[in-house]
């Protein structure tokens, strides 16, 4: 067995009990990406300067018998939506190539205190506009499990970085599905905290009032221990919650028995895989089996959450990206006619269809005349979808759905149609309309050997219990212990 | 919702971006299916329906108005496509 098949938890271990060091791991993660990152291209770029001496520096703590914590050494990769400073950071966009930030996200400056080497910046959608990464400007990622299908998006080199045993955890973010419907498609275990219980001080906005970045891994306690590391207040993100943060892992074996699972009837969606549903509906049969209670669950205004979500975060995303004008970074269009010129011509090709497609969307939702029919509607909408939640958690833990209706599908399927594109978040995005916290884990297999997502969804945070219910599962099935043929 | 070409460029105009004569032809088609889409909005009745505009749970929280380090200009114009001096350099506004 190779070092970098090991979980992150594993490693963590073996670099407790000096049986590995950190340098070593970093060297595996490096080696394991020469090999294999000209096929899956999760990688925009790498930092193996910066990680070798993320590495040294662990490895010298540790001989002096210091940690700065359970990860002290482990390396990760993050999303190209995170600032690295120093590190050339482009959110897979032509309009910000070149550009090296001042400064760290606030995630990123966690995981340096947590010892934590970052060996690079990872592929995505451009902007984290897309479900498939084939949005991104520098050319999409590939699923492990099938070269010629997409990993998911927009956090599609996030989890295929670790279903390729590139690296042991991962950032994502999460918009409207981007962390789990690709976890889904990849077998890997994404997280999408509540929203504000991880900072996005230093994360590229998308749509603000919904984006969400979060851990990616291999098990459900790679990923609880990341969140331990993420999850705190942020003076310097207003939208940050000061709630206390929990020990993820206490509890994570203590099972289900005796708590109630929703079953929402409006997620078994027409046009949804057979073969998906059948690993969804054996995985409730399981939880039942383990002493969960499973409750049908009605929220009524699911179907409007797709038309809600592709008018906010379009509305939102072209506000945040009035800024990209090729005056203070990135890319600038060769002057022509003036001012207002620079700006359109920068921004027509600076920025790829699908985002152009979104500014469009939302300049026209927001413009005079439309608000009221476009926007505020969709904002009171939203509402209703909140309420359908809070009124389902009344009555049940945590609610569980499908994660993705289809398994990954080829690359160039559905670029050219947007709005079958935008179906692939259908079960996700209900979620990040109400803020709440979604797991995905893997939970079967298709019969051409495609991974199939499970997805639960808990009370605003409400992470542990959601980690200790997609944990209760995981330990019954080896899943996640299957690796890509690659 | 049937968007024309005019309304395309209009719009575009609006985002400031140039666009090209066959990608304004491609939004108009492509714009105007998403928002056929979205019209399905139209079917809820939201009267009295408070607004959503933030997923935020808890209360904004306003920090101490306390001076912390700045960029220095040198960092702060370190990415600049143009520069001059310790300003931005743009194409001339004011023929």
């Amino acid at each position: 067995m190779s070092l970098t098949d090991l979980t992150l938890l594993e490693l963590a271990e073996k670099l407790a009990s000096g049986q590995t060091s950190a340098v070593e791991a970093t060297r595996a993660c490096l080696a394991r990406i020469a090999q294999v990152d000209g096929k899956v291209k999760a990688f925009l770029r790498l930092d193996e300067r910066g990680a070798l001496a993320a590495a040294e520096a662990s490895d010298a703590r540790r001989a002096t018998g210091t940690r700065l914590g359970p990860l002290d050494g482990v390396p990760v990769a993050v999303k190209d939506i995170f600032l690295t400073e120093g590190v050339e950071t482009t959110c897979a966009s032509r309009v910000l190539q070149g550009f090296v930030p001042p400064y760290d996200a606030t995630a990123v400056t966690l995981l340096k205190q947590a010892g934590m080497p970052i060996v690079g910046k990872l592929n995505q959608d451009e902007f984290a506009m897309g479900s498939s990464n084939e949005s991104s400007a520098f050319g999409a990622c590939h699923n492990p499990w099938d070269l010629t299908r997409t990993p998911g998006g927009s956090s599609g080199g996030s989890a295929a970085a670790l279903a390729a045993r590139e690296v042991f955890g991962t950032l994502g973010t999460d918009t409207g599905g981007s962390i789990r419907q690709p976890a889904a498609l990849t077998n890997t275990v994404g997280l999408k905290p509540t929203y504000g219980r991880v900072s996005r001080q230093g994360v590229i906005a998308y749509a603000s009032s919904l984006d969400a970045p979060g851990p990616m891994g291999r098990t459900v306690g790679d990923v609880a221990a990341l969140l331990q590391v993420l999850a705190r207040h942020d003076p310097l993100d207003s939208t940050s919650a000061a709630v206390e943060v929990p020990d993820y892992r206490a509890d994570l074996e203590a099972g289900v028995a005796g708590l109630k699972l929703g079953v929402p009837r409006e997620y078994f969606v027409e046009g949804m895989d057979p073969q998906v549903e059948a690993a969804v509906r054996a995985a409730l049969a399981a939880y039942e089996k383990l002493g969960a209670t499973l409750v049908d669950v009605s929220l009524p205004h699911t179907k409007y959450a797709l038309a809600t979500y592709y008018l906010l975060a379009p509305a939102e995303a072209s506000s945040n990206l009035a800024r990209y004008d090729g005056v203070r970074y990135g890319f600038r269009a060769r002057e022509g006619k003036g001012l207002k010129d620079m700006y359109g011509q920068t921004r027509d090709q600076g920025f790829g269809p699908e985002v152009k497609r979104r500014i469009m969307l939302g300049t026209y939702a927001l413009s005079a005349g439309y608000y009221d029919a476009y926007y505020l509607r969709a904002q009171k909408v939203r509402t209703l979808i909140r309420e359908d939640f809070t009124r389902a958690f009344t009555q049940v833990d945590a609610i569980v759905t499908p994660t993705s209706p289809v398994p990954a599908f080829k690359l160039g399927e559905k670029v050219e149609d947007p709005l079958s594109m935008y179906l692939m978040d259908v079960c996700t995005l209900p979620c990040n309309l109400a803020g709440l916290p979604g797991l995905s884990l893997p939970c079967g297999f298709t019969r051409e050997g495609l991974p199939v997502g499970l997805q639960l969804m808990g009370r605003p945070f409400d992470e542990a219990r959601l980690l200790r219910i997609g944990r209760a599962f995981e330990r019954e099935h080896d899943f996640t212990r299957r690796l890509a043929p690659l | 919702m049937k968007l024309s070409v005019e309304q395309v460029r209009h719009v575009a105009g609006l985002a400031r971006l140039s666009l090209s004569a066959s990608e304004e032809e491609r939004y108009a088609v492509q714009l105007s299916a998403v928002l056929d889409a979205v019209a399905q909005l139209e079917e809820l009745d939201v009267e009295g329906v408070e607004p959503t505009s933030h997923a935020s749970l808890a209360a904004a929280l306003l920090r101490e108005d306390t001076p912390r380090p700045s960029l220095t200009p040198e960092r702060a114009l370190a990415n600049a496509p143009a520069r001059g001096g310790t300003s931005f350099a743009v194409p001339k506004i004011l023929e």
